[in-house]
């Protein structure tokens, strides 16, 4: 039975020197190895992993393909549904969607899909072999804002369908989160998401940097003076959340956006770019996101003792697991079921600690996880003298706030149908983090192909 | 790539560019900022606006050398690029979206310091288009620092100027100037704008707020993105934590928590220090002294 092969292991940095640089922690599958993984997969006839999959990736298809050495066909395959596999490869929670509906997991490893996944994403990328092909012009042209997942998977599937597309991107540099929010050891960017962002200018889409919509440009102005017969706004979540404690304003208090921001898009780590950053010795992060071990994993390798603070347990660490083991074995420290309550300061207003107190899970809340609450009188002083907040995100309001008609909901979030990405305004389509709040590369890419599905639907209508 | 079409000394270390950015032009009204990175690897940084053409598309910038991402931007000359602009950012002054008719007979005084005289320039400039003349005061060091006096005189009612060492106008601090108007002169104003550095915009405040005037300053914090991404840039204002980038740059002035914004400003020179120290107290952890204190 081919499922009695152990899963295939993947290679990666050892932890001790990996701390030290910032390249890839994993090396992925080779050929070899990912063809043995690949006969792992017994084809249910019903693959729940398909299901579980937010953009259902036909994975016992190109699974099947890659077992027989037909990697094209297996880019192919999951081209159908995806246009970032070598990103979502790497940062799709698999434990939660795919992999953890995987039936050999009930028993035994699942199937490394993941790993599965990026090898096929990396050998597009590196045979140079991109399936797609730009329709024949059609006339019409559209704007997306923002060039993470959601505005790259939207201009791609609109040029292949024969759009002239343009992209505006606000930062100097194109990729959204995948640029300034995850880390180079976990996501390169020269070797995948440049060669990304490439592929999508090879359909002909333009990229337009430095443009800040709803500063820059109006929504109204890009439709009414530059003549775009639709708009995809794909702006993500990027406004960092505070905890609205004493202190938070102390020198050494900052963003987790920030820090990475700093460390990703600015290159802050190395010492050839101008852009400052500071570890300190000991820095606290305090969050149990992707985000927040993003942040502690980068202060290790900037030479910080790193540790995490989070109010829940581990069994609700909202991470990728991969990521908190990997963070385990670069040494960071876990302190679990702990709370800030106040960030300590010295005479000159930078840190010196972080009071917190300890909490215990109670009754579930509305997430159905256990709710923390605080131990009376456990107060105790953690030192440090970097604090680094990882509680999320919301949706920029620059946009919303500039386009007249455009519907919020109360927490900030454009109202857009689920299916098409429709908003409020004609010809104004939304999709990814600036509709559901922070969430995950694979939904903000699922959520532009529908809307560009969409939006070719309403330029049809609307010319017919 | 963002073309600079026109570069002027205006004073000893401050330069005025002219720099080619059609969009940013079209777009940009007084109390806005710009981001700019010069070349691939240098830092974002926020500067001020100090005019701009949309007939032309481009923008005016003020810059002067203060750090090595200033120092590189000056050296370039005309004809050169900057890696990357971006802006218009930050809100409009209030003025800009105030009504015409309540806008009319409303008495202005704007207290530039320094640099910080560039962006009052499009301010008193924009007032001045729409019918009102307002008063200002330019403070400098001597007169070799003053800048854009000439183009502000054109624009502004009544021009003051207050050096350090009395080289050109009244002998003193801005704020000898403003008290000097209201106590002697018996000039009344509805509003105060004051730029320039932080601890001059402490000192105005604190001048206007016996008079009760509205004062509004406008903040130069540290930023990285100037889009609201990062949060570098949360200042304190009335007891709440805002972003300058975004929810600024200009405040109430008698609401800004003003020393948090000048140490949050200066993290990074004292982070330089601090790395050094901390660099140092490593390397020597690492020298064996056993056997040789006695």
């Amino acid at each position: 039975m081919a499922n009695k092969i152990p899963r295939v292991p993947v290679r990666e940095q050892d932890p001790k020197v990996r701390v030290t640089n910032f390249d890839e922690v994993c090396y992925g599958y080779n050929a070899e190895e990912a063809m043995l993984e690949a006969t792992r997969c017994i084809h249910c006839k019903k693959p729940r992993c398909m299901e579980a999959c937010p953009v259902s990736v036909q994975i016992p298809r190109f699974i099947e393909r890659v077992a027989a050495g037909d990697f094209e066909g297996a880019a192919a395959v999951i081209g159908e549904d995806s246009s970032l596999p070598a990103v979502c490869g790497r940062v799709c929670p698999q434990e939660s969607q795919c992999e953890g509906s995987c039936i050999l997991g009930i028993k035994g490893e699942p199937v490394s899909i993941g790993k599965l996944e990026r090898f096929v994403g990396d050998w597009s990328i590196s045979s140079g072999k991109s399936a797609a092909q730009a329709g024949a012009p059609n006339g019409h042209k559209v704007a997306v804002v923002g060039s993470g997942p959601a505005g790259l998977a939207c201009a791609s599937d609109l040029a292949k369908m024969g759009y002239e597309v343009k992209i505006f991107e606000a930062l100097h540099k194109a990729g959204g989160v995948l640029q300034y929010g995850i880390p180079e050891f976990r996501l390169p960017k020269d070797r995948i998401v440049a060669a990304e962002v490439e592929n999508v200018r090879k359909l002909g889409v333009g990229i337009e940097t430095n443009v800040v919509v709803g500063r820059t440009e109006t929504i109204d102005a890009l439709m009414d003076r530059e003549g775009y017969d639709a708009v995809f706004i794909g702006s993500g979540a990027g406004l960092p959340r505070f905890m609205g404690i004493p202190g938070e304003n102390l020198n050494g208090v900052v963003s987790a956006n920030e820090f990475l921001t700093r460390a990703n898009l600015m290159h802050a780590y190395d010492e050839a770019y101008d852009t400052p950053i500071y570890v300190g010795k000991r820095v606290v992060v305090v969050g149990g996101g992707n985000v927040a071990m993003d942040a502690v994993r980068t202060a290790a390798r900037l030479g910080a003792e790193a540790h995490i603070v989070y109010r829940r347990s581990e069994a609700e660490l909202p991470a990728r697991v991969e990521e908190v083991h990997h963070a385990k074995e670069e040494g960071v420290e876990f302190r679990m079921l702990t709370n800030p309550v106040e960030v300590l300061g010295d005479e000159n207003g930078w840190v010196r600690g972080l009071r917190c107190v300890r909490m215990e899970l109670g009754e579930p809340d509305a997430s159905g996880r256990r709710s923390p609450v605080a131990v009376e009188g456990s107060e105790f002083d953690i030192d440090c003298d970097v604090v680094i907040m990882a509680l999320g995100t919301s949706p920029n309001p620059l946009i919303a706030s500039t386009t007249e008609g455009l519907e919020t909901n109360r927490r900030g979030c454009i109202v857009a149908d689920e299916a098409t990405g429709a908003t409020s305004r004609e010809g104004i389509f939304a999709g990814g983090d600036t509709v559901t709040g922070a969430a995950t590369v694979i939904l903000a890419m699922g959520a532009g192909r529908k809307a560009a599905r969409a939006i070719d639907a309403y330029i049809r209508a609307k010319k017919a | 790539m963002y073309k600079i079409l026109k570069k002027q000394l205006l004073a000893p270390n401050i330069y005025q560019m002219d720099i080619e950015a059609p969009r940013v032009a079209r777009s940009a009204r007084p109390g806005q900022f710009v981001i700019v990175k010069v070349g691939e690897r240098g830092e974002r940084i926020p500067l001020t606006i100090s005019d701009y053409d949309a007939g032309c598309g481009s923008v005016s910038i003020v810059i002067q050398t203060i750090g090595v991402s200033t120092q590189k931007i000056c050296a370039l000359g005309e004809g050169d690029s900057l890696a990357d602009f971006t802006g218009p950012l930050g809100q409009p002054s209030e003025f800009v979206h105030t009504p015409a008719d309540e806008l009319k007979g409303k008495r202005f005084l704007f207290v530039a310091g320094g640099v910080g005289t560039a962006p009052v320039y499009p301010q008193v400039k924009w007032l001045h288009d729409h019918g009102i003349e307002a008063d200002v005061i330019v403070g400098a060091k001597s007169e070799q620092m003053l800048i854009l006096t000439e183009q502000m005189r054109a624009v502004s009612g009544n021009l003051y100027i207050a050096t350090d060492d009395g080289s050109v106008g009244v002998k003193g601090l801005v704020t000898d100037v403003i008290r000097d108007l209201v106590d002697n002169q018996g000039k009344q104003y509805d509003e105060v704008v004051a730029i320039g550095p932080m601890i001059m915009m402490k000192f105005v405040c604190l001048a206007t707020k016996p008079y009760g005037i509205k004062t509004t300053v406008s903040l130069n914090t540290l930023m990285v993105d100037g889009t609201g991404m990062c949060g570098a840039c949360r200042v304190t204002v009335g007891g709440r934590t805002r972003f300058t980038c975004v929810d600024g740059p200009e405040f109430d002035g008698h609401e800004v928590d003003f020393d948090e914004a000048m140490r949050r400003q200066g993290m990074y020179r004292t982070i330089e220090q601090r790395a050094a120290k901390i660099a140092q107290e490593k390397a020597e952890g690492h020298v064996c002294r056993i056997g040789l204190d006695k």
